[in-house]
């Protein structure tokens, strides 16, 4: 039998009907066509579905979509646009944070929360908080950068006299190849 | 001013599509009709299958098709091997895409399931009954050629796929004349690639035209189009390969797999589109290993430290089939390279390629390269300590010096350029070795063990002249391809024949392109991954892409403006010989202001109102690059730890590597090449290794059992370059892919062998979990009792 489940995701408030054991990741990629969330495993390790519920990071591969009813979820596509990017999706850019680009929504999910409640992360405490994200491009080194990058544009931002919306991003235009 | 975007760290122009959550990865492929095909997978190493009952399957609900081995044998034709080294009497037993008689690894493909929905298929595996009568596995290549052995094809004596030698000068004479002799048993362990986005497939075909379309995580569209027609007996050119986004492949996306061809079948009885896709469990048991080699490896060398021979006996793993490119990979990837940066006029090496009942081996980054490496650095460790010579002088001792380019080394290849002593240099200018090794005698007093591992390597990449490769059993090219297309508003297509899932090249390739043209970069597009579209290409592997398919960039960017100079030439009413390439525009040779812009051209080129004479409308240009060498990039990598001689922990200290890859065309993205091989060497040497118990089941079967490095776990890298052009292609580049991979786990070895030095302790076999180090630790201390 399918539950009625009412996420509000990325702004939007979407019911869908749902088989009890439908996991959120599937029901984000699946049903709501949100194919950014990515799964890289079966055992809750790689992290390439994270996504915000509550503004907390969690991996949508361990939750039922049943016990997100009523929930508010942000997946990548809601976190900012080519136009528009989150500072983190622009220092990630920036500082060559991706390869192949397939654990990068985890990773930058993960990051939005670390800095939520750490605005000024030491390298040591990024590596701590990306523990449960694999990457197997970058050997990490420039997604630590990046957050830092991230960090510092995110702290700056906060402290500008015009609160503006975080497009204070550390990069150049997203047309600027050069 | 010319624009020089080539040597300019330019952001990518991949990442806004892969930031944002809008690019497409073959799971993320949605056709109108889709459904959805799992496979059940043999939970035995080996076993005869006496029953297969898949009548409750059929009936379950969403059930489109079930088909077993007995199915669809006479439709199909085995899973090809595509590499088949000469002189080794290669044997290559049929790998079914089903099994229908026998199992012969966990993983091993026996009945797919298409239904409407993906848990209705997973449902209905469930619901297949199969009786397997087990039989003796056996997953160890060694043990696997020894009498009493199980035997895994019934004509393959010994599980004895070949038997490959690869000889140079007279290593037996060098051997008994030599002074100084070292030797080792070395174990290289299994890998699994892990890339991250798993592999899948999605396949749909047109009755009205007969073409079946195949979306699949390939680092190599054309290789699979070729193979899949072949094992569904489709003619090539009804075959359409697309490679869309690729999540990493690191060679696991090199080989074609049954699954690929058996969704292609199911779309084409059911009229209906089908996806595959594997979980990692799945993938740990079904997409390609890595690595398994066990080797017995000796070197010989002077008093004064000059090598003088060396010798292997290789137990290289192929797992229960022969994959598309494995028997390659322990051979001429390997044993061809056996001189590495050194002078080493004495070789013989012995290769046998063995079927266990595992998961198939086949190319995992850098391939065969890594291991002939670490076999060639933990001797020269050996000789070094023998003779209590410094790590960085026995190598300096033993170079190829820079002026002997080229160089033929003893194995039959010709190195095209090199200067390793640089390297050395620019590493030891980095790291203070003498510092480092006062500091490590001071800790030591205070119970502290501190170890460095100095590696100097160099690798075969570039591949290659097809000549060459076509020679050494390679099934198919090795040149690569590219079309340039410029349109009427001078905007540029660029469609390549190579596959880059990561590695950057819609980026440093429009580089080259908008250098070219004098454009800017947002006006060229790279195009890769589709048959349909691109021109035949050999794929995105062994650091070949940048070299080879960029070269057929370059090329083909060339033709097109050396056919719009004419145009120009005629425009402005000029001698063609007048006119000359100055500030991104053709002018008349001292006429300043004179110039047409490359876009104008363009313009007249595709209107064609008004060409020259004799000249066709149109502006694009093919390339096909044959390179006459591969290249072989280089460098030394240094490695610190502290070990912990109560736990066995490995703590890594510093990681400092100097790496020539010829001039970089975006130096960012050497980097990122870098720093990610060397932290996937250094997961191989501290933690990660496929583990089957002896009856052939797989231990570490999932991300919990696997250990894939964490950011936590890793260093940070400290990387710097020399520069060396090679000189057989016309960008001068060698290829950075691999590189980080090849020496970095026999630095970190090296390392912590240093560190326990004083314990008498020579090698451990990596990983170097703590406790695989703890035991050495104990058996040193026992032993010293």
């Amino acid at each position: 039998m399918k539950h009625s489940v009412t996420l509000t995701i990325n702004g939007a408030a979407h019911t869908v009907e749902v088989e009890p054991r439908a996991l959120l990741v599937h029901v984000l990629r699946d049903e709501l066509n949100l194919t950014g969330t990515h799964i890289g495993c079966d055992t809750s390790q790689c992290g390439a579905c994270t996504v915000l519920i509550d503004d907390q990071a969690v991996k949508s591969c361990t939750v039922l979509a049943v016990q997100a009813d009523g929930s508010a979820i942000t997946t990548i596509e809601g976190l900012g646009t080519p136009d528009r990017l989150h500072p983190l999706q622009a220092a990630f850019w920036e500082k060559h944070g991706l390869q192949c680009g397939f654990c990068t929504p985890g990773m930058i999910i993960t990051a939005v929360d670390l800095l939520q409640s750490n605005p000024n992360p030491s390298e040591e405490q990024i590596r701590h908080a990306l523990e449960g994200n694999l990457c197997r491009c970058t050997g990490y080194q420039n997604i630590v950068e990046a957050i830092q990058s991230a960090a510092t544009a995110l702290r700056a931002a906060k402290t500008q006299p015009r609160p503006a919306q975080p497009a204070a991003a550390p990069s150049q235009p997203a047309t600027a190849g050069v | 001013m010319a624009t020089t975007l080539f040597g300019s760290g330019i952001k990518r122009r991949e990442d806004p599509r892969l930031i944002t959550g809008s690019a497409t990865y073959t799971d993320d492929v949605k056709l109108p009709g889709l459904t959805y095909a799992m496979v059940l997978r043999s939970p035995y190493a080996h076993a005869k299958l006496t029953r297969i009952d898949v009548a409750a399957a059929r009936k379950a609900p969403g059930v489109l098709a079930v088909y077993t081995g007995a199915d669809i044998k006479d439709r199909v034709v085995p899973v090809p091997c595509a590499w088949n080294p000469p002189n080794c009497e290669l044997k290559t037993p049929p790998h079914p895409l089903l099994a229908y008689e026998t199992v012969r690894y966990v993983g091993d493909g026996v009945a797919v399931v298409v239904a409407e929905t993906r848990a209705q298929a997973r449902d209905a595996i469930d619901l297949i009954e199969v009786d397997y009568d087990p039989l003796p596995g056996g997953v160890d290549p060694e043990k696997m050629t020894q009498s009493g052995a199980p035997q895994l094809h019934g004509d393959v004596p010994k599980n004895i796929a070949f038997t490959w030698v690869v000889a140079g000068g007279d290593a037996e004479k060098a051997f008994a004349e030599a002074p100084v002799r070292v030797k080792l048993r070395i174990v290289q362990q299994r890998l699994a690639p892990t890339a991250m986005e798993p592999r899948a497939a999605v396949a749909s075909y047109n009755k009205g035209t007969g073409q079946l379309t195949l979306w699949c995580t390939s680092q190599n569209p054309h290789i699979h189009r070729l193979l899949c027609s072949v094992m569904l007996k489709l003619p090539e050119h009804r075959v359409r390969v697309i490679a869309p986004e690729v999540g990493g492949g690191f060679g696991s996306k090199i080989p074609v797999y049954a699954d690929e061809a058996l969704v292609g079948l199911a779309a084409i009885d059911l009229g209906r589109p089908v996806k595959w896709a594997e979980d990692r469990s799945e993938n740990y048991k079904v997409t390609i290993h890595g690595r398994d080699h066990i080797e017995y490896v000796e070197m010989c060398a002077t008093r004064d430290g000059k090598i003088t021979g060396l010798r292997t006996t290789v137990y290289a793993g192929l797992g229960a089939y022969a994959s598309t490119a494995g028997p390659g990979i322990p051979t001429i990837l390997h044993g061809l390279i056996y001189s590495g940066p050194y002078v080493i006029p004495n070789i013989h090496g012995t290769v046998y390629g063995v079927y266990t009942s595992t998961t198939p081996v086949d190319a995992y980054r850098g391939a065969g390269r890594p291991e002939a490496t670490y076999l060639l650095e933990r001797l020269l460790d050996q000789v070094a300590r023998e003779l209590a010579m410094d790590p960085a002088e026995i190598r300096r001792r033993n170079f190829i010096p820079k002026d002997k380019f080229p160089y033929a080394v003893a194995t039959g290849l010709t190195y095209d350029s090199g200067d390793y002593e640089a390297a050395l240099d620019k590493a030891l200018s980095v790291f203070d070795l003498k510092q480092f090794r006062r500091d490590q005698a001071e800790e030591r007093k205070r119970g502290r063990y501190l170890g460095v591992g100095l590696v100097s390597f160099v690798e075969i990449c570039g591949s290659g002249p097809s000549q060459v490769t076509g020679a050494v059993g390679f099934g198919g090219g090795q040149y690569d391809s590219a079309i340039v297309r410029v349109y009427p508003t001078g905007v540029v297509r660029v469609y390549i024949g190579g596959k880059p899932h990561g590695q950057g090249e819609e980026t440093t390739f429009a580089q080259i392109v908008a250098d070219e043209f004098g454009i800017p970069i947002d006006n060229v597009e790279i195009v890769s991954g589709d048959t349909e579209t691109t021109p035949q290409g050999w794929g995105t592997y062994g650091s070949r892409t940048t070299a080879v398919c960029g070269s057929a960039v370059k090329l083909a960017a060339q033709r097109v403006k050396d056919k719009a100079k004419k145009i120009a030439a005629h425009l402005m009413e000029a001698n063609e010989a007048d006119l000359e390439w100055k500030d991104n525009q053709f002018a008349v040779r001292g006429s300043p202001g004179s110039g047409k812009a490359f876009a104008e051209v363009a313009l007249m080129a595709n209107i064609a109102w008004n060409m020259p004479p004799g000249v066709e409308p149109g502006l694009e240009a093919a390339a096909f690059f044959d390179p006459t060498n591969f290249v072989f990039p280089f460098g030394t990598h240094i490695c610190t730890v502290e070990v912990n001689p109560e736990t066995g922990d490995v703590k890594i200290l510093r990681y400092v590597c100097v790496d020539d890859c010829g001039p970089h065309i975006n130096p960012m993205i050497v980097e990122g090449q870098v720093h990610g091989g060397v932290i996937q060497g250094l997961g191989e040497a501290l933690q990660e290794i496929m583990v089957y118990d002896e009856d052939g089941q797989l231990i570490t079967g999932t991300m919990m059992d696997y250990a894939v490095p964490k950011a936590s776990q890793m260093p940070h890298v400290e990387s710097s370059y020399t520069v060396t052009p090679s000189p057989v292609n016309p960008l001068g580049v060698k290829g950075i892919g691999e590189a980080g991979t090849i020496p970095s786990a026999a630095a970190l070895v090296g390392a912590v062998c240093d560190a326990l030095a004083p314990l008498g302790i020579r090698h451990i076999d990596k990983p170097l979990t703590p406790a695989r180090v703890w035991a050495a630790i104990q058996q040193a201390k026992g032993g010293s009792q």
